[in-house]
């Protein structure tokens, strides 16, 4: 199996990437990691440069072609695959792609749903005495339908305190580009969202994607609130 | 139709607390009841399936459906007419009316008459139209305009609703009871209901089969204009027409649910032609295009003509929820509004709208027939990208962003030069401040710590 890291968390966030490693090798598993990968094209794709993102999408498919499972601690950037993909491979008007991205994308798994998924896993021996709680982000919850799994493996986590979050389903105001272009209604929407957080009082606020962990996390460190964001990945690897 | 970038409108709109709190409360009362009543119908998905199947069905033959529209509509003595533009229909419509001498008209709610800017036009050609839905009278009463649907007021509360009647009525002494409220229009209504005797509808279906028309309310004051007036003229958008009766029986189920939360809307009125001595003696129907057939040309944008106008995922919008109605200044708000303004309108009239969204996609779980309102977002920022233009620098940063992700070499060179512009930003640890277009980052959030060591830097020393 090969880990797609992301361009995101490859760059910031490597943390997570250990933490995935980490528990897949936990668990038995050996993990490959090739180092020709870059970015999925999400943003190109999501900003409008469609076109711009197509070498990319070719890029992936030649990278991840030959693995029989590829692993990916975000759930936008596995949406972007199992869902953009096959429109942009129409758009570039290449059956060829078309076809490679048929085969390879039912075989990209974000990693909580490839762990109770794929591996049948939902206890992985992680130990993490804090008060937790959860945000499904928008597109791990309605684009991969990642209702309960991540809720499971959080259940099974030793000494954990896991607090359900009001209004979880609500978007956090992230959105990519959304941020920087719609910098007031960002705010407003991550306002919400930080209240909820708060509200909890938990140590932790936890999730599939550290873009909007990043986001979250900068306004409660902007607060000096003393909650922290962590990918869900690194409460699993704790121990 | 877009005066303002997005951006701006909705930073205004998000500085006007009245608002926000009204908002607030009305979208979160209207979805809390929409998701009790489909909770309760097991075969939801099945039905959102039939009704987007219906409205495909109706899309893919257009030309053949309308053409049995006009036919079954003639057959029953009803006049039907052909808009090309909103200009044409205002044309027909005003012309109807000159020829009975009205000067005034009664109107149900329509949105497609807000499109094509009816009430002004009728002014200028000495028609005076009165609103007969009581937000949309408020607002007539008020000179403001509509920013939602369904509850076109939603951005007034009733003490300002009260302030708009106690002026209009001259009732100084009126207080803020709904009640109150609503007496103190239904005296004013009555009247007009029972001395104009010309009506003008919008249409939320018409059955090709039959030519039946279908209007939707809860007030009754559709009721009242479709069947007290002499004259009724209805105006509607050329994608609104079903193939077969039967077909509102989906829609009748999956309407009420998404809109007011409700099994079933208290007023749905049905007429096909005319039927003397029962109602209006003269019917006409104005069918208009107004850019919904270059709509229908783009493959992927042509989903956004299924809508039936529930106005489900305004409520279910986080953007929508904060903004309201008037920052998307159009007659279409909110998520469907983002991908219907800029294709109706031109392009570069609502071309910062597509991206008034996160792409969370709340909007498509909750559409009756399923439009993917996310992906015709992207799809719009394409073109918007590709015909209408984009600033140069930002084109040229993607550019340079496609470049540097196309090549292993030329991105871990970026990693390494991200790491050393780190410095700079650090103040007392965390990063806060950002140059340029990124400073909209760090306005209200503390950048991350870039890290020492990249993830395959890492794997690369184990």
């Amino acid at each position: 199996m090969a880990l797609f890291i992301t361009c995101f968390n490859d760059t910031l966030f490597p943390r997570t990437g250990q933490a995935v490693v980490r528990v897949l090798e936990r668990l038995g598993h050996q993990v490959e990691f090739p180092f020709e990968q870059t970015c999925c094209g999400q943003m190109h794709a999501n900003s409008g440069y469609q076109l711009e993102a197509v070498p990319l999408v070719r890029r992936f498919v030649r990278v991840f072609a030959s693995y029989e499972a590829i692993v990916c601690p975000s759930g936008s950037c596995a949406a972007m695959v199992a869902e953009q993909y096959p429109r942009l491979a129409e758009l570039a008007g290449d059956p060829a792609l078309t076809a490679e991205v048929d085969t390879l994308r039912g075989r990209v798994h974000e990693f909580a749903s490839f762990l109770t998924g794929v591996l049948g896993a939902e206890d992985v021996g992680a130990y993490f005495p804090n008060r937790v709680t959860y945000h499904p982000t928008c597109h791990s919850l309605r684009s991969l339908r990642l209702d309960e799994a991540p809720l499971r493996l959080l259940g099974a986590v030793r000494g954990i305190d896991l607090v359900e979050l009001p209004a979880a389903r609500e978007c956090c105001g992230f959105g990519g580009t959304f941020a920087v272009k719609n910098p007031d209604v960002s705010t407003a929407m991550l306002a919400d969202k930080v209240e909820h957080v708060l509200g909890t009082r938990a140590e932790v606020c936890a999730a599939l994607d550290n873009s909007c962990l990043m986001h979250i996390g900068g306004a409660l460190s902007r607060l000096r609130s003393g909650v922290r964001t962590m990918h869900l990945a690194e409460i699993l690897a704790s121990s | 139709m877009s005066e303002q970038p997005f951006p701006v409108a909705a930073a205004k709109a998000l500085r006007d607390t009245q608002l926000r709190h009204n908002l607030g409360e009305a979208t979160r009362t209207i979805r809390a009841r929409r998701a009790e009543l489909v909770a309760e119908r097991s075969d939801w998905e099945a039905l959102r399936e039939a009704g987007r199947r219906i409205r495909d069905e109706a899309l893919g033959r257009l030309d053949v459906h309308l053409e049995a529209l006009e036919r079954s509509v003639t057959n029953a003595a009803g006049v039907v007419h052909w808009a090309r533009d909103g200009e044409e229909a205002n044309r027909i419509i005003a012309g109807v009316l000159h020829q009975h001498g009205a000067t005034e008209v009664i109107k149900v709610k329509s949105i497609t008459t807000d499109e094509i800017a009816l009430n002004a036009y009728l002014e200028r050609e000495g028609i005076r139209a009165w609103e007969t839905d009581l937000a949309e009278m408020v607002l007539q009463l008020a000179g403001e305009r509509s920013s939602h649907f369904l509850v076109p007021a939603i951005h007034l509360n009733r003490a300002e609703i009260r302030d708009v009647f106690a002026r209009a009525f001259d009732l100084p002494d009126l207080s803020d009871d709904p009640e109150e409220l609503t007496a103190a229009a239904r005296r004013v209504l009555r009247e007009r209901f029972l001395t104009v005797p010309f009506a003008i509808s919008g249409a939320n279906f018409a059955v090709a089969e039959t030519g039946t028309v279908a209007v939707l309310e809860s007030e009754g004051n559709g009721r009242m204009c479709t069947t007290l007036s002499r004259v009724l003229i209805t105006v509607m958008g050329i994608e609104k027409v079903l193939p077969r009766f039967s077909d509102l029986g989906v829609m009748l189920q999956l309407l009420p649910r998404s809109s007011t939360g409700e099994r079933q809307n208290p007023y749905t009125s049905l007429w096909t032609g005319t039927a003397a001595p029962d109602g209006p003696n003269e019917f006409h129907l104005v069918l208009l295009d107004a850019g919904r057939t270059a709509v229908l040309a783009d493959r992927i944008g042509r989903q956004a003509l299924r809508c039936i106008r529930c106005s489900a995922c305004l409520n279910v919008c986080p953007v929508y929820e904060r903004t309201g109605g008037h920052a998307y200044q159009s007659v279409y708000p909110g998520p469907i509004g983002a991908i219907l303004t800029p294709q109706l309108a031109r392009l570069e009239a609502g071309r910062s709208l597509p991206w008034a969204s996160t792409l969370c996609g709340a909007c498509y779980e909750v559409c009756p027939v399923k439009i993917d309102i996310p992906s015709v977002l992207v799809h719009m920022r394409g073109r918007v990208v590709r015909e209408a233009g984009v600033a140069r620098s930002e084109r040229w940063a993607m550019s340079a962003l496609a470049r540097v992700f196309s090549s292993r070499r030329r991105y871990e060179a970026a990693q390494r030069a991200l790491r050393l512009g780190r410095a700079p930003l650090r103040v007392g640890g965390t990063a806060s401040v950002l140059p340029g277009p990124l400073r909209a980052w760090t306005s209200a959030r503390d950048l991350p710590e870039i890290p020492d060591q990249t993830f395959r830097e890492w794997w690369r020393s184990r």
